[in-house]
């Protein structure tokens, strides 16, 4: 298991602050809309240095999304900046019609997303964003998982063409993943190598499965564990890849179990190479108000659970071998 | 080439003829789509696609130094689709596809097939003016001097975006925006008096901050005129709005004033009736 260690820690939703004022440098372009919530989407870098690209639009998600689409008509990039459930259930008409169907090319930014949103509770904490923003054709979902990967999110989805959804969250989490990394859209970044169980995560639950295959380790369990930071398109020949060495897998996502990252590799795996499956997900519930960490525990996201889905695919696994010696033999 | 064109109230007269022609042949065609709000609206898309825009057939999505113009109630697809074709953005035979399978003149305008003259998807009320709005913002921000036009119906008013766009343009001062509302008094379900009413929609837009024009929208002349005066109002600190009554079906006179003809197709008799009654014709598609 290769060895990751961090000296800081930081929020997602700083990267995306940080990643819009490069974008906004990089292209006169870019330009950033918000609802009333400057602060929780850390744009004041970016209102700071270009006072003339930003629009407050009060707290009026459905004008935002509207607004947004018609400033790309002429050439503006905009940025949209909300919590995630006001980012996606709230206006998935306006996105719908306005921004997806239409084909514009806005950046639909959303913090807060999932239960680490934590004491704000329920109504705040939506689990059900990324299959919201991935049933909509031809728009790209990316979910990075830590403060340097989405600040370089932030920057590559400037520099591409189409609509975008991209979920980052409240909480501090590890950096460990590098300054200066190129972030290329729908391509998956192998996190460890490993021969016996593949696990598939995205966003925060990226760190707590490196945490889960050092304890996968200890126990002498060869976890391969990639981070798929872009859910939408998914990068499925990384996938595919990874299952033919490993025959099972555990995805891994701060969302409900129904439409996340977890059915996209299920929907592909079931085509195209079945094997045994679990997901560590939210079991199609919303969430309550708690503190981030108690979150992720009672709703069984943490490495414990991680670790819990690994040895419980493994034995489904040993299973299916047992009971077919042709498949032993590969 | 993007240019006003110089034509006499007359002569816009006989291409809106021209235009309820081909809307009572496009919803016949296919035995379904909206031909009342479609009519009542036709002089005011003639006189704005022939007289009033800085336009380009061309058509380049950016519409950089150009009038752009917005349709939020996208069922009224087949006045755009008509005064589009005969200003040239695409051949009038195709027309002829509407609502059929594998056409780009779908029921509710699209993007996705890529019909020039098309700049938004509507169909889905509500939408258009907080996109109207976008567009006008980033004409200010590259000092592009050219308008933005927009049409709502009534009943979308009872749609809750409008009001949050209403605040928002006289708040920002975009006043690169003409927006005009067709006060048709008439909705699926009846007439927005049952329905939902609007109350005093002139005090509304007032109070909201807004240059408040009206007009009555099936008089070339006083179309003309009026598109006219929003023009030279623009550049002045306010988003300027124009009430616009009209006859829902206008031309036709058993399809006029009522909301039967919303959303309804005229048989194989009605059509030979409507049509014998928008008698001049530049040639039909």
């Amino acid at each position: 298991m290769k060895k990751y260690t961090y000296t800081e820690s930081k929020d997602t939703r700083s990267g995306f602050g940080a990643g819009l004022l490069e974008a906004g440098r990089k292209n006169e372009n870019v330009v950033a809309l918000c609802a009333d919530l400057i602060g929780s989407l850390k744009m004041e870098a970016f209102i700071k240095e270009f006072p003339d690209r930003f629009t407050q639009v009060g707290i009026a998600e459905a004008n935002m999304m509207g607004i947004a689409a018609g400033m790309t008509i002429g050439g503006s990039i905009p940025f949209t900046g909300t919590f995630a459930n006001f980012s996606t259930g709230r206006v998935y008409d306006q996105i719908r019609q306005s921004i997806a169907y239409s084909g514009k090319n806005v950046k639909i930014c959303a913090s807060h997303a999932g239960l680490t949103l934590g004491e704000d509770g329920a109504t705040h904490q939506i689990l059900e964003d990324i299959g919201l923003m991935k049933m909509l054709p031809g728009m790209t979902v990316i979910n990075p998982c830590d403060y340097n990967q989405t600040k370089a999110a932030t920057e590559a989805i400037a520099e591409f063409n189409g609509p975008v959804y991209l979920r980052f969250g409240r909480p501090v989490v590890p950096i460990f993943t590098a300054p200066d990394q190129h972030f290329e859209i729908g391509k998956a970044w192998m996190v460890n190598e490993g021969a016996d169980v593949s696990i598939f995560a995205t966003g925060h639950l990226v760190w707590e499965a490196i945490l889960a295959g050092e304890q996968l380790a200890e126990m002498g369990i060869d976890a391969e564990i990639i981070n798929i930071h872009t859910i939408k398109p998914l990068d499925e020949e990384a996938i595919l890849k990874s299952v033919a060495k490993t025959r099972c897998v555990v995805s891994a996502e701060e969302h409900n179990r129904l439409g996340g990252l977890g059915d996209s590799i299920a929907q592909l795996l079931i085509t195209k190479d079945p094997v045994p499956m679990r997901y560590v997900a939210v079991n199609d519930s919303f969430g309550e108000s708690g503190k981030p960490a108690e979150l992720m525990k009672k709703y069984g996201l943490d490495a414990a659970h991680i670790v819990e889905a690994a040895r419980s695919v493994l034995q489904a696994k040993q299973k299916q071998l047992a009971n077919s010696p042709q498949l032993a033999s590969l | 080439m993007t240019s006003t064109k110089m034509l006499s109230e007359s002569e816009l007269e006989e291409i809106a003829k021209q235009v309820r022609r081909d809307i009572i042949r496009m919803v016949h065609g296919c035995q379904s789509g909206h031909p009342g709000g479609s009519l009542g609206c036709t002089d005011f898309m003639v006189a704005l696609y022939f007289k009033i825009m800085k336009h380009d057939p061309a058509f380049h999505m950016d519409g950089t130094g150009e009038d752009l113009f917005f349709l939020s109630n996208g069922h009224i697809s087949p006045v755009f689709y008509a005064v589009l074709a005969r200003s040239g953005y695409f051949d009038v035979s195709e027309l002829a596809t509407f609502r059929q399978l594998n056409s780009r003149v779908q029921g509710h305008p699209t993007t996705h097939e890529g019909l020039p003259g098309v700049r938004m998807s509507s169909g889905s009320l509500g939408q258009g003016l907080s996109v109207a709005i976008g567009a006008a913002l980033t004409k200010k921000r590259k000092g592009d001097q050219s308008l933005v036009f927009s049409l709502h119906g009534d009943g979308e008013l009872q749609e809750g975006q409008i009001w949050e766009a209403a605040l928002f343009a006289p708040a920002k001062k975009v006043d690169n925006l003409i927006v005009t509302i067709d006060v048709n008094g008439q909705q699926i379900d009846g007439s927005t008096e049952q329905v939902l009413s609007l109350g005093d929609l002139h005090a509304k837009w007032v109070a909201f901050g807004w240059d408040v024009l009206k007009m009555d929208g099936n008089k070339m002349s006083e179309v003309m005129a009026t598109l006219e005066l929003a023009k030279s109002r623009a550049h002045n600190g306010k988003p300027i709005v124009i009430l616009m009554k009209t006859n829902m079906g206008h031309g036709v006179s058993f399809m006029t004033g009522s909301h039967k003809w919303h959303g309804a197709a005229p048989n194989d008799e009605q059509q030979k009736q409507a049509l014998s009654e928008l008698t001049s014709t530049l040639a039909d598609y």
